[in-house]
């Protein structure tokens, strides 16, 4: 049963952060997640030291509130124009971070505060934590609060989708058309911030970010539809999340841990073997770009020099290589094919174009 | 003050300051190209990368003298920054997002891999977990002479590809144009960062070593812009908030290392963007409010002077009321245009008599100057 409901609660997880990942990914910020999943920490303890109760509700609110305030300083810094946004997100969060830990090491030592299980969560204790309704166990808390958080993000995005489609691929007719991608904006990084705070006690900062980041980073090279993408992005979310669990059971290691491996194994054979975008297909589309270049250096190297007077050593079949600046194998390579396309000829031990290469130059 | 006496003869604290400061410098002096190339952040990821390296290390070789478990970082590091640039130049994803992903995915490796540790009989991994949050009380003599062997080695490597780096960083294409190799060169840096991030693992722990990449380096700019001097001044803010992180915890009991020399570069970089002259923020607001001031004066006195010529009379005088309403939309506009009419009054550029205004003999002259400049080098 725990089994069971710890698999659900990654799943959700693994949902509610694919659904504004999407949208990081587009944007291009994702490294703000980075920096929210840290700075959360400070939240909780300034709730903290207000509240002076682990359990409070008030401890997750400051938490969302101060991802929201990461976010404002980052862009505050940006906005000075004094530096880019990554070493503004590359100084602010290591600032709130230390206060962070400056702070709990300093007044909350008598409590019991634990920076290891914000960073790095335990899955495995989620369903220890149940949610009792009328005297009656219903399951563990975490799996309502991720279930809650993933309903508030999808109906944000359905009742949205339009607006947020807009702002984020041309924000400038979005502020034609009367709506502030500003807003939006903090739209998305409240949600991002909501949807880590709700994620963290469960599974821990760093994996919030794998799940934030892979799913859709790897739907973002299979389609170019943005539904498609949220709806890819959530499928490889979950089956993230399985994989990871069933790897982090055999082998008894962390849960979360193994959901990021997995996360990242997912990524990179869809990376390797994706039709478009993909390594092998980056590659190959390389290496024949580099061929076709090879093919057309040397029918043009051939053409000018066939009606020069050094035509024999320009052209020679041995020396040609030294002529063309381009490594030896390519040439190689090049000169077959074009002997193969019957564009060139061997004479006398010079290359001379044929007919056929002549009205291929021609046509240039 | 007895108290501060203690700390500064005691030997550990020595120990300790030394090597912060020297680790602060290097990231420093390195970080400044991370700054100016528009990668802060990759030290960050190489951090977190640097975790599965120590704990394959340590399953390896059953040991956890630093040496070793250093290789071990550098190698998962240095893959990192490959997968990095593998992903950035075979497909249309930005580096930003392969960052994060190749962060988290190998940082969950490294939690894997030290959870399995922990299951396996014999093996302590207690202390290996001192890299995510790093110890720099733990710091021994040893470490500190790598921190500096490193330093050492760092700084000559700089000093000696001084103008590789420096066109590289610039001018890329251009770098390329006269055969130096823009790849090696960016390689050669990310094996700095590598480096320096690994050594710095220890002291601040795998978070915050970001900061001591990226912070020096936005300080020094603030103030120059020549890059030997940024690169010096990023080395002298690492080098002193090291020192002054290490002294203030050790001063004061219950804060931790790592954060008390960040929060010092933090408070840094704070005073650098907000007092430093011709960057800062302050130079700025008071930069661009002359020369409001200035473009609303020559303005009125513009003003004034059109006026003037109209009505062909040297010293006709006009309502200031119905002839500045035509050229603001704000009432705070106004008032602004009001208050510099006034200046200009005590300036002896405008005069006025009943609320009627007209040009001195001063302002006058002034204005003509103004557009037979105008006429001389055009509008701009």
């Amino acid at each position: 049963m725990a089994h069971l409901e710890i698999q659900l609660i990654a799943m959700l997880v693994a949902v509610a952060c694919s659904i504004p990942g999407t949208f990081l990914v587009l944007r291009k910020m994702t490294m703000v997640t980075d920096a929210i999943t840290h700075t959360i920490l400070l939240g909780i303890v300034l709730g903290f030291l207000v509240v002076q109760n682990v359990h409070s509700p008030i401890l997750s609110i400051s938490a969302v509130a101060m991802g929201v305030v990461t976010v404002w300083a980052i862009e505050m810094f940006t906005k000075t124009k004094q530096l880019s946004s990554d070493a503004a997100i590359g100084i602010v969060f290591p600032f709130l971070f230390s206060l962070a830990i400056l702070l709990i090491s300093r007044y909350t030592s008598s409590i019991h505060l634990d920076i290891d299980s914000v960073l790095l969560g335990e899955l495995a204790f989620a369903p220890f934590h149940r949610l009792r309704l009328f005297g009656v166990d219903i399951g563990p808390l975490s799996m309502y609060t991720m279930g809650a958080i993933v309903l508030v993000n999808l109906t944000l995005v359905l009742l949205f989708f339009k607006e947020i489609k807009l702002a984020i691929f041309s924000p400038e007719i979005a502020i034609l058309f009367g709506f502030s991608p500003t807003l939006l904006f903090y739209g998305l990084m409240t949600s991002v911030s909501l949807t880590t705070v709700g994620a963290f006690e469960a599974v821990g900062a760093i994996l919030v970010i794998a799940f934030i980041v892979g799913p859709p980073l790897s739907a973002y090279l299979l389609t170019t539809d943005l539904k498609r993408m949220i709806w890819l992005s959530i499928g490889i979310g979950i089956w993230n999340a399985i994989i990871g669990y069933q790897f982090a059971i055999i082998f008894d290691v962390s849960i979360a841990g193994s959901m990021a491996v997995s996360t990242g194994i997912t990524f990179m054979v869809i990376f390797c073997v994706t039709p478009k975008h993909g390594l092998l297909s980056g590659i190959y589309i390389k290496r024949q770009q580099l061929q076709k270049l090879a093919c057309q250096t040397i029918l043009t190297h051939v053409y000018y020099y066939g009606q020069q007077q050094t035509r024999h050593t320009a052209n020679g079949v041995v020396s040609i290589e030294r002529y063309i600046q381009l490594r030896q194998h390519i040439v190689r390579r090049a000169l077959q094919q074009l002997i193969n396309e019957g564009k060139l000829q061997c004479i006398d031990g010079y290359y001379e174009l044929t007919i056929h290469g002549y009205e291929t130059m021609t046509d240039y | 003050m007895n108290n501060l006496m203690y700390v500064l003869t005691d030997y550990t604290f020595h120990i300790v300051a030394l090597g912060a400061t020297l680790l602060g410098m290097m990231s420093g002096v390195i970080g400044s190209f991370a700054v100016l190339k528009k990668q802060s952040l990759i030290g960050d990821a190489i951090a977190h990368a640097a975790l599965p390296g120590i704990a394959i290390t340590f399953l390896l070789t059953q040991t956890k003298s630093n040496e070793f478990l250093l290789v071990g970082a550098l190698v998962t590091g240095l893959l990192a920054t490959v997968c990095m640039h593998t992903m950035k130049t075979y497909s249309k994803i930005e580096v930003e997002s392969a960052m994060s992903l190749i962060l988290s995915t190998f940082f969950g490796l490294g939690l894997v891999l030290l959870t399995y540790i922990q299951t396996i009989p014999n093996a302590h991994q207690a202390g290996l977990d001192r890299f995510i949050f790093g110890q720099a009380a733990t710091l021994l003599q040893s470490d500190v002479l790598l921190i500096a062997i490193m330093a050492i080695v760092s700084m000559s490597v700089i000093i000696l590809c001084w103008k590789e780096l420096k066109l590289v960083t610039f001018d890329t294409i251009f770098a390329q144009s006269i055969g130096i190799s823009p790849k090696t060169i960016s390689l050669f840096l990310s094996v700095l960062i590598v480096l320096v991030s690994i050594v710095g693992l220890q002291t601040v722990g795998v978070i915050l070593m970001s900061a001591l990449l990226v912070a020096p380096g936005v300080a020094a700019r603030q103030w120059t812009h020549k890059l030997e001097t940024m690169v010096i001044l990023a080395g002298i803010f690492g080098g002193v908030s090291g020192g002054i992180g290490t002294l203030v915890s050790s001063l004061m009991t219950k804060i931790p290392t790592g954060p008390s020399i960040v929060l010092s570069m933090g408070i840094i970089v704070l005073i650098s963007i907000v007092f430093a002259p011709s960057r800062g923020v302050v130079w700025r607001l008071h930069h661009s409010r002359i020369q409001q001031r200035r473009l609303a004066q020559e303005h009125i006195l513009g003003l004034l002077y059109e006026l003037l010529c109209q009505q062909q009379r040297v010293f006709n005088r006009h309502n200031v009321a119905s002839m500045l309403q035509m050229k603001v939309t704000t009432q705070a506009q106004l008032y602004d245009m009001l208050r510099e009419l006034e200046r200009l009054r005590k300036q002896g550029f405008v005069y006025c008599e009943n609320d009627q205004w007209t040009l001195t003999k001063r302002g006058v002259e002034y204005v003509e100057t103004l557009y037979s400049k105008e006429e001389q080098y055009g509008t701009p």
